[in-house]
């Protein structure tokens, strides 16, 4: 029998046993579309929580007032203000002769505000920051720019609309943000009105990092956010543009040097602000990801394994009325070897087609949850990783020749009439 | 030289170590062209005689030539060759495939040979058997009786040297029993060389000649002197 024959013929027997391929292939599609969606949900997760933080920006450090213990949270998440940041420390954090790896610098102040235009209100939240923050935080521009040095020095009285907030101020208006003139109050003040501010630039969505929304914002020149809205003297955090990754830890050693010496501190232990590395950050989250990744691809085994059983379970089903069948085939002349081939090709083509569809409903499956997800707001990456793809159809199509030859190389050992008889 | 020629054949099965002899010296020759009928009660070996005779099964021991050569030498792949080319069988249970056309089952020796123009060759089997109207009929679509025409066709479709029928008429009523037989005395008159095993004397009497065997040896082999003649069946002329 030629190689032609054998496929019409193995076609001729599938088509005839529509349930028991249907069902065979059922087995190949769960067990390599759950590997392709389960791999691709973790790595989707992944690349959301690390997106949050590599957003930011690589090589920044951020200093933030208060001591920590390397292993618990910043003394703010108790509700303790600590007030020894201050805007000297920014200033001489910018000395090139003291921290010479720091390319930028900026200073910041947060807080709640309500902006105000026309007569549309919207709580919100402020950023108060000097000009060099659109060095430190990489972000691109929608609209008009950021303050500059001068704007920012001068106590302009401009303001700059994170996306959100411009959509949620001027969406549905046709009015351009840029030249509008918005009124900005923080819980503090009492009198009426407060604070006109001129925007001069909307900044390009780019979601959430470390869990604040940086689209829900309205950036302002620091000194009116301490002074204006906040009412205070001191800095809520100051962060820091590295050169280059390798400079890192020499930088986080400047940093400490000479915040040391502007609070007069002796002894490390005494230390009233703490420096955190973003690259740390996103090495801890990387291990908790990782760990996330190999829990699912556990999962993704067991969603194989059940396959696989499935294949067993069609394949055993049919076994003695195949041996029968084979029994037959051998009567009217097959030799073990036509047997063998048939037997391979019918087990290839089904696992082969049934990899197909299994790839083609995980990828549209992980495809729709991407969708979804962004939707819903997150930063979700779509990944389908080959590896899973190949692991995934590798291990079905061996589940289903070996289930599938095995029986029928055993039955073509037998005498044809010992095979016919098979209960 | 006689088509087949057995000498001190014997069979032995082996269950759980528990030896059971089916087959006690079974020594007979048979030539082309005629019409045997192997008869015995139930148990008595006659099935496994057959089967033996037409490769499904080997024997024990002893001398089985078949066309003038000892069949003991001959490897798997000569036996397929010759259950392919040589020989057609007809069971007691059809033995179809199931969820198949009746062409494809009859298609099915042809599909393991070198022959080609498969479809004419089934087809002209089937119309021989009169059943060129059931082509495209699955299996399960027919009569018990059309179902073992269709498995006469599929062991006549080789052009086979003999062709084995065991209990051919078995399963089915007389008429469709009347029917299966005409068919065979009709291709022994062709020329086909045919074994039939049967239980039933009735059904032996078709035969040119019979062969008794009781467990497991044989205790007669003589020409039928009466010999039925099967009438031929209107469904067969169509």
């Amino acid at each position: 029998m030629d190689f032609l024959g054998t496929i019409k013929l193995v076609f001729r027997t599938l088509l005839a046993r529509k349930g028991r391929s249907f069902l065979t292939i059922l087995g190949i599609v769960i067990g390599v579309g759950g590997v392709i969606i389960i791999i691709s949900l973790g790595a989707g997760a992944q690349s959301l929580i690390l997106g949050q933080v590599t957003k930011l920006g690589s090589n920044l450090l951020s200093v933030a007032p208060g001591k920590s213990n390397e292993k618990g949270p910043p003394s703010q998440v108790f509700g303790i203000t600590v007030t020894t940041l201050a805007n000297s420390d920014a200033d001489s954090l910018r000395s090139k002769t003291q921290v010479p790896h720091a390319s930028a610098v900026c200073a910041m102040v947060r807080g709640s505000i309500t902006a105000t235009w026309q007569n549309k209100n919207v709580d919100t939240n402020f950023t108060g920051t000097e000009s060099s923050y659109s060095d430190v935080v990489s972000f691109t521009m929608q609209e008009g720019q950021f303050f500059n040095q001068q704007e920012e020095k001068g106590n302009a009285n401009v303001a700059v609309l994170g996306s959100t907030t411009a959509d949620e101020l001027f969406g549905g208006t046709g009015v351009s943000p840029i030249g509008q003139v918005i009124k900005v109050k923080s819980s503090l003040q009492t009198q009426a009105g407060g604070i006109p501010l001129r925007v001069i630039g909307v900044i390009a969505p780019r979601g959430s990092s470390f869990f604040q929304d940086n689209d829900d914002q309205v950036f302002i020149p620091l000194t009116i956010g301490q002074e204006q809205l906040l009412g205070i003297h001191y800095l809520q955090a100051i962060n820091i543009k590295v050169d280059s990754s390798g400079n890192i830890q020499q930088t986080i050693d400047d940093v400490t040097r000479v915040l040391n010496q502007n609070h007069r501190i002796q002894r490390a232990v005494d230390a009233d602000f703490t420096v955190y590395n973003i690259a740390d950050a996103i090495s801890v989250l990387s291990t908790i990801t990782n760990a996330l990744r190999l829990f699912l691809t556990a999962m993704a085994a067991i969603s194989l394994i059940v396959g696989g059983i499935g294949i067993l379970n069609i394949m055993l089903a049919t076994v003695a009325e195949r041996t029968r069948e084979i029994g037959l085939r051998k009567a009217v002349g097959a030799t073990n070897s036509a047997i063998a081939r048939q037997f391979l090709l019918e087990a290839g083509a089904l696992t082969f087609l049934g990899g197909i569809i299994g790839i083609i409903i995980g990828v549209i499956i992980s495809y729709l949850i991407t969708l979804l997800m962004h939707y819903l707001g997150y930063d979700w990456a779509f990944v389908v990783s080959i590896t899973s793809v190949l692991l995934a159809v590798g291990v079905s199509i061996l589940t289903g020749v070996i289930f599938g030859l095995y029986p029928a190389l055993k039955a073509s050992k037998l005498n044809p009439i010992d095979a016919l008889r098979y209960e | 030289m006689p088509l087949i020629e057995v000498e001190n054949l014997k069979k032995d099965y082996i269950n759980d170590e528990v030896v059971t002899r089916v087959l006690h010296d079974i020594s007979f020759k048979i030539n082309e062209g005629e019409f045997v009928a192997i008869m015995g009660p139930s148990g008595s070996g006659k099935s496994t005689l057959m089967h033996i005779l037409s490769f499904l099964d080997r024997p024990t021991s002893g001398l089985y030539k078949f066309e003038g050569k000892d069949t003991k030498s001959f490897n798997d792949e000569y036996l397929a060759k010759l259950r392919n080319e040589r020989v057609g069988f007809v069971f007691q249970s059809f033995n179809l495939l199931a969820r198949t056309t009746v062409l494809d089952n009859v298609r099915l020796p042809l599909i393991y040979s070198k022959l080609k123009n498969y479809d004419k060759l089934a087809e002209k089997a089937l119309a021989s058997v009169g059943l060129s109207h059931r082509l495209e009929y699955f299996t399960n679509q027919i009569s018990g009786g059309e179902k073992q025409r269709v498995a006469i066709a599929r062991a006549l479709v080789n052009n086979p040297a003999v062709i084995f029928a065991d209990e051919p008429t078995g399963n089915l009523d007389s008429k469709s029993g009347n029917t299966v037989m005409f068919i065979l005395q009709k291709l022994n008159h062709q020329g086909h060389t045919i074994i039939l095993v049967t239980h039933e004397t009735d059904t032996a009497n078709h035969a040119k000649r019979i062969i008794r065997i009781k467990d497991g040896e044989i205790i007669s082999d003589e020409k039928v002197e009466k010999r039925t003649i099967a009438t031929e069946d209107k469904d067969l002329v169509k």
